[in-house]
């Protein structure tokens, strides 16, 4: 049982998880999208609201991002930090 | 190996450092990159802060280059500042413009060699538990004790438990936003350069632009933001007394 979870087959299985983590970056790719898109509808609406929209626009993707951020952070937590090895 | 957070010996650039550690009692302590690059920020601050205050108290009717900038920047902070927050924004313009001015260096620092301060945990979530006590106290301030119990158990009583997550996610989420985001930037400019190595040359440019400049001041803009938008939030609309 010991010699078949060695400490490579850890460190593969921890790249794996990395990967299958970032995944999470689909939704925020999402999400920000669609407030790019609205954002360029209310331009188009009423092109004197320039700034203010952009600025809603940016705030909003921002908070949209963590999602995807703390997906991200646990893949280079598996990476790098290793917290599985022994 | 193992001695915290992304501190592990590996010889991959985007690591902090220990340069050399010292012994309290039974403990080390060690004095790290993000130490050392902290200090440079502050210290670019402090003597841009000391040449702007010279040239604010000479005051010359017709303002030189130097002057000029310097107003423009307190102008834009101030504009930025009683725009989002309303009667209260004389309160926070210092502490709003001094994190910004604070956070952006840190972030551009990128550009000039230094690992940005704020790809450090230890940076990021002091400023988020400094704006979350700021909130706190607004809070206790200006809504009175019965309306923070007010707020808190909002739509019903039972409420109460996820209200009270709801609050303390604050300075987490805010920390994590801007922490994971100048990581995220270092780790690819490491990454570039380590692993490209001469097919590196010139075009990692246009990177730097993007994930120094274009995405550390976004960063910055959306901690200011956010950081405004809560104090506004536990402040209130009550009329200037």
């Amino acid at each position: 049982m010991d010699g078949m979870f060695n400490e490579n087959f850890i460190l593969g299985c921890s790249a794996i998880g990395a990967g299958l983590a970032v995944i999470a970056g689909i939704g925020p790719g999402v999400g920000q999208g669609i407030a790019a898109g609205h954002a360029a509808a209310a331009v188009g609406r009423n092109p004197g609201a320039k700034g203010d929209v952009t600025s809603t626009m940016l705030l909003g993707q921002a908070v949209a991002e963590t999602t995807g951020l703390y997906g991200l952070l646990i893949a280079m937590l598996l990476l790098f930090v290793k917290p599985l090895m022994p | 190996m193992g001695t915290g957070m992304l501190l592990s010996s590996e010889d991959l650039g985007f690591m902090i450092e220990g340069i050399f550690s010292f012994q309290i009692g039974d403990h080390t302590l060690w004095i790290t990159t993000s130490h050392i690059c902290t200090l440079i920020v502050l210290l670019t601050l402090i003597i841009f802060s000391f040449f702007a205050k010279g040239a604010i108290k000479k005051g010359a009717d017709v303002p030189g280059v130097f002057q000029n900038i310097v107003e423009l920047i307190v102008e834009l902070l101030d504009k930025m500042v009683s725009s989002t927050m309303g009667w209260s924004a004389y309160k926070f313009r210092n502490y709003i413009g001094t994190i910004f001015i604070f956070i952006l260096f840190s972030n551009i620092s990128g550009l000039f060699g230094l690992r940005p301060p704020t790809a450090d945990y230890g940076v990021t979530f002091p400023l988020g538990v400094l704006t979350f006590t700021l909130i706190t106290v607004c809070k206790f301030k200006y809504q009175k004790p019965i309306g923070v119990l007010k707020g808190l158990c909002d739509p019903w009583p039972f409420w109460l438990p996820i209200n009270l997550i709801g609050d303390f996610a604050v300075p987490i989420s805010l920390s994590l936003r801007l922490f994971a985001n100048v990581l995220s930037g270092t780790v690819m400019m490491a990454l570039v350069y380590g692993l490209l190595k001469v097919v590196a040359y010139a075009w990692p440019a246009v990177l730097h632009v993007y994930f120094d400049m274009f995405s550390g001041a976004i960063q910055t803009y959306v901690f200011c933001m956010l950081t405004m938008t809560y104090i506004s939030d536990a402040v209130g609309d009550e009329v200037k007394a």
